[in-house]
């Protein structure tokens, strides 16, 4: 029983993080109906943002301390913002009207591209960093149950950062017109919308949550590299499938529910070998029997 | 376009080119031969997932998958029967080692595309990522190909001359397939499947078809490499194999089988003149691709045009 709970609240905290990427691919996918491949790495980015800035963070505000954790993941998510819009700008915007294979393609190379040139030792170099710590780490005990501090943080921010999402979509002039231009963009830009703007918009807001998610990864990873958001990305986009890409509950749900098994999975003697291989075994089993997610809906396609 | 005879000349040249080859192989050091069976094994490659990508316009980006499993299959077919059965018959056992391989990738084939007969571009493109994954993460697992340290002491089994008649009959196979009137669907699908199946063409039968005849020379390749570099690791065929042989598609121009040549031809040989800036090869890669696809997307090695060739 102990077993089973410490593991759920692994899996929640894991699931939480992929959910926030998920995120990310969801909304992409929403306005542009092409998977962002660079998603992952501005996850990767982020983390590095902030193992960058907290050093200098540090000279102004203690760390680890919680005000000091804030500016640092809201100055990373800023510019990993600017960067989602520079991607956009410079790679995707030019080949909007162009077949989704070519913009597919296009983003498997900005991907590749970030990657390799992170690897590059005049840059970062492939080696694994240490991950500065930002918050004070506590065990918290409930008989033989054990919670770190930092499960709670990512639970918790998370939470938020849904919500907050939740009510910029639904609730705003800009999420309504994110809205309008996910459902017929054409549409949208006759009744005076800003196309670029909201698209822009969008990768922004994406890539500011992929920031705050990869800095949530790697308060739980051992180190960061470059190449450190490739999994947790794949896995991510997985989710977003799994619960229906374009879905914003969706890709929370399947977010949880791909954290969970994982982790189910990951403590099972036997089965932790091919932790690796789960996510795309439920991805290949999810698009054979329901093909548009768990909470998608199924689409006819038109000549 | 190549016609049908078109194809059948390229066949003859392969197989002619294939015995000059082997007759000289002597006298070539190893170094040089090993780059031109290289050569000949990403033609294989790049050729087959030309038919998957490029002629029936289904994104793939499992290849190495598919190579993988004939490679494995192979290597432990010989490594199995090669001490029972005696020396003269080695070169057929060999030749029966890469059949298996690539009937093995071909039933592996069959098992993407199937899944893949609801699945449209990106995410027909995730699936085989994901294939090629798990395909790896088996092999990383499985004590008899070696785990993760992987399979060692395969025989040095392939030659040039198996190597580039084996490329011929890819190269044959895989045009006069789409010369043929049965294959002129494969296009079909690749210009407009909803149109396609509008005109009595099942869509998903083609694709189902390219997949496993695809992943039937992949897995030849994967064989041929195999018994080329005598040592197969589940890191050799990630991911990022699976990208470099998509390259040599999109480079050469996806449906255009002679741009593929060319490409796969060009790009085994520059990361060999380009030994001392390895660290730049991906990043030359990728920009390569991103600039292709902004500037010229049907490929760099593309000259007149095909009707209706969007991507």
């Amino acid at each position: 029983m102990d077993w089973f709970l410490q593991q759920l609240i692994n899996g929640l905290a894991l699931g939480s993080i992929y959910a926030l990427i998920a995120l990310g691919y969801t909304m992409v996918y929403g306005v542009l109906r092409f998977i962002n491949f660079a998603h992952s790495d501005v996850l990767m980015l982020g983390a590095f943002s902030a193992y960058f800035l907290a050093p200098a963070v540090e000279k102004i505000l203690p760390l680890p301390s919680i005000a000091g954790a804030l500016i640092v993941v809201l100055l990373s998510a800023m510019i990993c913002a600017g960067i989602g819009m520079l991607i956009e700008f410079l790679a995707y915007r030019p080949l909007r009207s162009r077949p989704k294979l070519t913009v597919l393609i296009t983003a498997i190379g900005v991907s590749l591209f970030i990657e390799f040139t992170c690897q590059h030792p005049a840059v970062l170099g492939a080696d694994t960093k240490p991950f500065p710590k930002l918050l004070t780490e506590n065990d918290l005990h409930f008989g033989g149950l054990v919670i770190g501090s930092n499960d709670l943080v990512i639970v918790g921010t998370t939470l938020v950062l849904l919500a907050s999402l939740w009510f910029v979509v639904q609730r705003t002039k800009i999420g309504t017109a994110m809205r309008a231009v996910s459902f017929n963009q054409q549409a949208a830009a006759l009744m005076g919308i800003n196309i670029n703007r909201i698209i822009s918009f969008t990768f922004g807001l994406g890539s500011a949550l992929a920031a705050v998610a990869g800095i949530l990864y790697a308060i739980k990873a051992p180190g960061i590299d470059p190449l450190m958001g490739v999994q947790p990305g794949l896995r991510a986009f997985v989710a977003a499938v799994l619960g229906g890409i374009g879905n914003l509950p969706g890709a929370a749900l399947g977010g949880l529910i791909l954290g969970l098994v994982e982790t189910y999975a990951g403590g099972t003697p036997g089965l932790s070998n091919y932790r690796d291989g789960i996510a795309f075994a439920i991805l290949i089993l999810i698009l054979l029997f329901k093909p548009a997610g768990l909470l998608g809906k199924a689409t006819v396609e038109k000549v | 376009m190549t016609s049908m005879k078109g194809a059948k000349r390229w066949l003859i040249a392969g197989i002619i080119l294939a015995i000059v080859a082997s007759q000289f192989s002597g006298s070539i050091n190893r170094y040089d031969l090993g780059i031109l069976i290289d050569i000949g094994i990403n033609i294989i490659l790049a050729v087959s997932l030309n038919l998957i990508n490029g002629h029936t316009g289904q994104f793939s980006l499992g290849h190495a998958g598919f190579m993988a499993v004939g490679g494995y299959s192979a290597a432990k077919f010989t490594l199995v029967v090669a001490p029972l059965v005696p020396e003269s018959m080695q070169p057929l056992l060999f030749l029966v080692a890469l059949l298996l391989g690539g009937l093995f990738a071909a039933i592996a084939g069959l098992a993407v595309g199937i899944p893949s007969l609801r699945l449209h571009g990106d995410y027909l493109a995730i699936v085989t990522l994901g294939f090629g994954e798990i395909i790896r993460v088996i092999a990383q697992n499985t004590e008899a190909v070696g785990a993760a340290s992987g399979l060692t002491g395969i025989p040095k089994d392939t030659t040039l001359g198996w190597t580039f008649a084996l490329a011929a009959v890819t190269v044959y196979v895989v045009a006069a397939l789409v010369n043929s009137t049965y294959g002129r669907g494969f296009i079909a699908v690749s210009d407009d499947e909803v149109a396609a199946s509008s005109m009595g063409i099942n869509p998903v039968r083609y694709k189902v078809t390219a997949f496993v005849i695809g992943a039937f020379f992949a897995g030849i390749a994967g064989g041929l490499y195999a018994h080329h570099k005598t040592f197969l690791s589940p890191t050799g065929f990630d991911f990022f194999k699976s990208i470099d042989i998509v390259v040599m598609v999109i480079l050469g121009g996806m449906g255009r089988t002679a741009g593929v040549i060319i490409a796969a031809i060009l790009l085994t040989l520059l990361p060999e003149f380009l030994r001392s800036f390895a660290d730049y090869r991906m990043i030359i890669y990728s920009l390569l691709i991103i600039g292709l696809m902004i500037a010229r997307p049907q490929g760099l090695f593309t000259f007149g045009k095909r009707k209706g060739a969007a991507a």
